[in-house]
């Protein structure tokens, strides 16, 4: 089905081996290349640089207003060019997670993921590679395509893979339904498929994607680590959390490849939960961090963390900075650490009961690790509350699959707004189709006779 | 010996749907053209049920006309009843459906070819093709005589060794206990055809006298038909009405009871039936907890007192078959006159064909019809209509035609045919069509009556009276975006009265019609045209206005398609040469030897990574010449 544009659409992918550098590099190429990098660009108009320019700038997500990362861009106009059609290439940090985001942003914004080896592909479509070069691109399509199919397979988990395909059948049996009215007017076994019962039917589907759309950020988060603050006035035990945290889980241990100790200052493990203690602007090294950057810009550093552990005094009693700090991580999740319990009580705890608003409460002494356990419980906890235990989820990481969902719920948006302005179920159902492809795509089921089969199977129809 | 019988420049073995097309398209594309049959009373008979059109055949049927075909007209002139079906649907799956007066259509179809200005009509059963090096120049009949041409199209249907079975009794038959073609079956399979055995079935058909109607539902046809052809202009008032009654448990059990005996689960057929065709014992089996099934009775013409028991398909004994049918409510006196059979035949696996229908490795020769392993009266005039343009384009050395699948429900069914193959009798289905949205029963003439105009297929007149109508939408679709109303009491009232939310503000007069509620009528009362539109016209202008976006949407993807539809692979492609392709896709590509790269990429078993191995490296060739 539906032969895909192989020749002048505008494709992005991540053009440095993943993880393997501290700089990571998305490459656009195609006629659109300038204009969608553009619509996510924050510096030079990049529609009006010279060819063969590179830019300083910021990268922007525009649905949320939100400032992503730094990045180098790079505009390089046809004909000169590695695939002879426009090429910008944005240049940002080495990290995983936000090269990722980047080419998302790109593909959200109208780019299409790159086919394995298709910027070979199309240099070489384009005239750009010599001709005694063909042999080798053919061969590295066949190599890239069966290494991405087996990555593919390999991040589609068995559960996932069920799910995808029980929602298909779903859609399917709506859509035979539909079809079965269609070329059967006249079969009285099954009622007229109404807009009520087809809305009801796409609204579950839509649903469910929504579900492994949110269950992918929280994959994501799980993959790449929670960004872990962690605060206090000074001296009131933050080194020693840090220290206890990395002596108690040994090896910091970096799973992602590509995670360069630049961003990322320590990892650890706590009973499943990766925490990435970031350096959020420098939260942890300041002793004052109000006092430095200011209480909006410090929330907003702090807004950026996933979790904040926030360290108190057991010693002494609340001050001023304290109830400052407490403000300022109002609404976030937050683990209260009632540190120094080897010394004499003179912080009042049930004023600081009080402030925490149902956040947990931890005493400890870091300096002898008492209280670790109950703290990494406490963290466990947080991340698994409810039916979320580690091994235990069901999440699309792969960027293709996530891609895939995205357009399978803009299809299912479509056919939603097709019945909102009453358009005949025949013409509404030819979104749920597409979404049922698109999720076809996912499982790696394209064939459409699987309709026809489900047509015969499901109706008793025949002259 | 043979004898000299003459020579042609087409020649069509078989005159039922398709063949009847064939030839009528290649005498009116200017070839000289024989059509031989084994039975001249029987041309374009048909075997089974008296009806034509239904979704998406339907719109075949229309397309059949817009490229100078006969089924449209001849229906038109012929029919009992007509129905407009989905008429509460959206307009892309209404669809048209006649009940035919069976021997009237046979009269009137003869009569047409017998008056076609280059076409021969004989009656003889073909037993041999002429083949000289490698290329089909002719035929052999069985009386020896010799014809030749530059074309042939074999149009055989469900005769080529056509086996009728009922019960326990079987017999060498073509349908309706016509002759079987045997030898011409054989001969195929000597020059190397690869054939498969289907199978169909056909139920009882019973006197009018002898039905109780009152216990049954009448089904009647429209008030104000509809017509298939672009050309007829006046309908047939005096309609006759079908009806409508039920299987019941009774039937069920004396089906259960005598399955053994069904030919259809005895072992006897061993032809792979259609799914969307079974027999009566077949429902019975598959969908046990059904306590009925419909049973439509369809007169068989206005002439005759025979009536199709449609939905009572069967291979059972016939003593078995009197009493299923007497078991039926208002049947229970009814008399069969003929006993419903199956008949098993051997046909073509069509990935032997090219897009054009000529066979791949025998040039010259071309099947069509049934013979492809499709199932239907207007699959095998499709098939026939192309056929018969593509043989007498060899044979004149004139253009050839491909539909592409955005062009035509023909163009589906052929792709399909051609670069799937099929594993039953292949019934087109509007879901078959990705762009069916484009391909709708009002808007065949706009898609292909310029091609039909070109290849000398219609008349200019009939051209000049479609660039009219084109005009007019046009003209009409630049009104309606240039002139605003202004919200108004008197308009307020007419949105009120179909529900529709009232005007605010000045509106363009088409983003009124693209509101749901709202219809072209509605225009017409508000401000209509300088001059009274004829009403396919209108028609057409609120189709394209109302359904616009989705239109645009289903254009684009078209757009899309044909950029590999129109990249061609070269001829005499050596796929072992080209190293990345993955071996099972290899071996699909060497049998369907696809002509573009959008035709390969939809062979099963070749996936995009082959697709682009192959265009890169088509491209090294194209590179390769230039330098």
């Amino acid at each position: 089905m539906g032969c895909r544009e192989l020749e002048t659409d505008t494709i992005a992918a991540i053009s440095t081996p993943i993880g393997e550098g501290a700089i990571a590099i998305v490459r656009l190429s195609g006629n659109e290349a300038i204009t969608i990098a553009n619509q996510f660009f924050q510096g030079r108009d990049l529609t009006k640089v010279d060819s063969h320019t590179i830019h300083y700038g910021k990268i922007i997500d525009p649905t949320i207003d939100q400032v992503v990362e730094e990045v180098m861009v790079s505009v390089m106009r046809a004909p000169k060019t590695f695939t002879r059609e426009d090429v910008v290439e944005i240049n940002c940090h080495g990290g995983l997670a936000s090269v990722n985001r980047l080419l998302e942003l790109a593909l959200q914004m109208g780019a299409r993921l790159a086919e394995p080896g298709e910027f070979t592909k199309r240099a070489f479509l384009n005239g750009r590679i010599d001709l005694s070069q063909a042999e080798a691109v053919m061969d590295l399509i066949r190599a890239k395509t069966d290494k991405a199919m087996n990555v593919a397979i390999k991040q589609l988990d068995g559960k996932l893979s069920k799910l995808i395909q029980r929602l298909r059948q779903e859609l399917l049996e709506t859509v035979a339904h539909v079809e079965v009215n269609i070329d059967y007017p006249e079969y009285d076994d099954v009622e007229q498929m109404s807009h009520d019962t087809m809305l009801l039917k796409t609204k579950e589907v839509h649903q469910e994607i929504e579900r492994l759309l949110q269950m992918a950020k929280q994959g994501k988060i799980l993959r790449e680590g929670i960004a872990t603050a962690i605060i206090g006035r000074p001296n009131v035990g933050k080194s020693s959390l840090l220290n206890a945290l990395v002596h108690e889980n040994k090896a910091i241990v970096t799973d992602i490849p590509g995670t360069t100790r630049d961003i990322i200052e320590e990892y650890v493990n706590v009973r499943g939960v990766p925490l990435r203690l970031v350096d959020t602007a420098g939260i942890r090294d300041t002793d004052d961090i109000v006092e430095k950057i200011g209480v909006e810009r410090s929330r907003q550093v702090l807004k950026e963390s996933d979790l904040i552990l926030l360290v108190l005094n057991y010693n002494q009693e609340l001050t001023e900075e304290d109830i400052q700090l407490f403000k300022l991580v109002e609404d976030l999740e937050v683990i209260v650490l009632v540190n120094k319990t080897d010394l004499a009580q003179k912080i009042d705890l049930e004023k600081v009961n009080e402030l925490v608003k149902g956040h947990p409460v931890i005493t400890t002494t870091l300096i002898e690790e008492k209280g670790l356990d109950e703290l990494e419980a406490a963290i466990a906890k947080t991340f698994f509350s409810g039916e979320l235990e580690p091994g235990d989820l069901t999440y699309v990481s792969n960027v293709r699959h996530i891609q895939l969902l995205k357009q399978a719920l803009a299809a299912l948006d479509e056919a939603m707004n097709g019945m909102e302005a009453n358009m005949p179920i025949d013409l509404v159902q030819i979104d749920v189709t597409r979404t049922w492809q698109l999720l076809g795509e996912i499982v790696g089921d394209t064939i459409r006779d699987s309709l026809i089969d489900q047509l015969f199977s499901q109706f008793c129809l025949g002259k | 010996m043979t004898y000299d019988a003459g020579h042609f420049d087409v020649i069509v073995i078989g005159a039922g749907h398709a063949g009847v097309e064939a030839a009528n398209a290649a005498a009116k594309r200017g070839a000289k053209t024989l059509m031989l049959t084994l039975n001249l009373d029987m041309i374009a008979f048909m075997p089974c049920n008296p009806s034509v059109g239904g979704p998406a055949k339907g719109v075949v049927v229309r397309e059949v006309d817009a490229l100078g075909g006969l089924m449209g007209k001849v229906i038109d002139k012929t029919y009992i009843q007509m129905r407009m079906l989905n008429t509460g649907k959206g307009p892309a799956v209404r669809a048209l459906r006649a009940q035919a007066d069976k021997p009237l259509y046979i009269q009137e179809m003869k009569y047409r070819l017998e008056n076609q200005e280059n076409l021969t009509l004989r009656q003889a059963m073909v037993e041999k093709l002429i083949i000289e090096d490698g290329v089909c120049t002719g035929v052999i009949t069985e009386t020896k005589a010799a014809y030749h041409a530059k074309s042939v199209i074999i149009t055989t249907g469900t005769f080529m060794r056509g086996r009728v079975i009922i019960g326990d009794l079987s017999y060498e038959s073509g349908p309706n206990n016509q002759r079987a073609s045997v030898k011409l079956s054989e001969h195929l399979e000597e020059l190397g055809f690869e054939l498969v055995r289907f199978k169909t079935g056909t139920p009882p058909r019973v006197n009018s006298h002898t039905i109780d109607y009152s216990k049954t539902e009448i089904q009647p046809g429209d008030d104000h038909p509809s017509h298939f052809s672009y050309e007829t202009t006046e309908g047939i008032l005096d309609q006759i009405p079908c009806w409508l009654t039920y299987t019941n448990e009774f039937t069920h059990k004396i089906i259960d009871d005598n399955l053994g005996l069904s030919a259809m689960y005895s072992g006897m057929i061993k032809g792979t039936g259609p799914r969307y065709c079974p027999s009566i014992e077949d429902k019975v089996v598959r969908f046990h907890d059904k306590p009925r099934h419909q049973i439509f009775l369809e007169p068989e013409g206005r002439d005759t007192e025979e009536v199709y028991v449609q939905g009572l398909s069967t291979s059972l004994p016939e003593f078995v078959q009197h009493e299923m049918i007497r078991s039926i409510e208002g049947l229970e006196k009814a008399e069969i006159m003929r006993a419903g059979y199956a008949i098993e035949y051997d046909s073509v696996v069509p990935t032997q064909l090219w897009p054009t229908l000529e066979v791949k490795n025998i040039p010259g020769l071309y099947t069509a019809g049934q013979i492809n392993g499709t199932s239907g009266y207007e699959e095998a005039a499709g098939q026939g209509l192309m056929a018969g343009i593509n043989a007498a384009a060899r044979a004149l050395d004139k253009e050839t035609l491909i539909l592409d699948r955005s062009q035509a429900y023909i163009g589906v069914l052929i792709d399909d045919l051609v670069t799937k193959g099929t594993n039953e009798p292949y019934r087109l289905l509007t879901s078959r069509a990705e762009y069916r949205l484009l391909l709708r029963h009002d808007n065949a003439d706009m898609r292909l009556s310029e091609i039909g105009h070109q290849l000398g297929l219609i008349s200019d007149e009939r051209y000049n009276k479609f660039l009219e109508k084109k005009e007019l939408v046009d003209q009409e679709k630049i009104r309606l975006e240039k002139e605003t109303i202004k919200p108004s009491e008197e308009l307020q009232k007419l949105t009120d009265e179909v529900g529709a939310t009232p005007l605010r503000e000045p509106t363009k007069l088409a983003d009124l019609v693209k509101r749901p509620e709202i219809s072209y009528s509605l225009i017409e009362q508000l401000s209509p045209a300088p001059n009274e539109l004829p009403s396919d016209v209108k028609e057409q202008v609120e189709i394209q206005i109302k359904y616009q976006g989705y239109i645009e949407k289903s254009n684009q993807q078209v757009e899309r398609m044909l950029k590999m539809e129109n990249k061609w692979i070269p001829e005499g492609i050596d796929y072992d040469a080209i190293g990345g392709i993955a071996t099972e896709a290899k071996e699909k590509l060497k049998k369907v030897r696809p002509l573009s790269v959008g035709q390969a990429s939809r062979i099963s078993g070749v996936n995009p990574a082959d697709v682009s191995i192959l265009l890169v490296y088509i491209e090294q060739g194209n590179i390769a010449k230039m330098e």
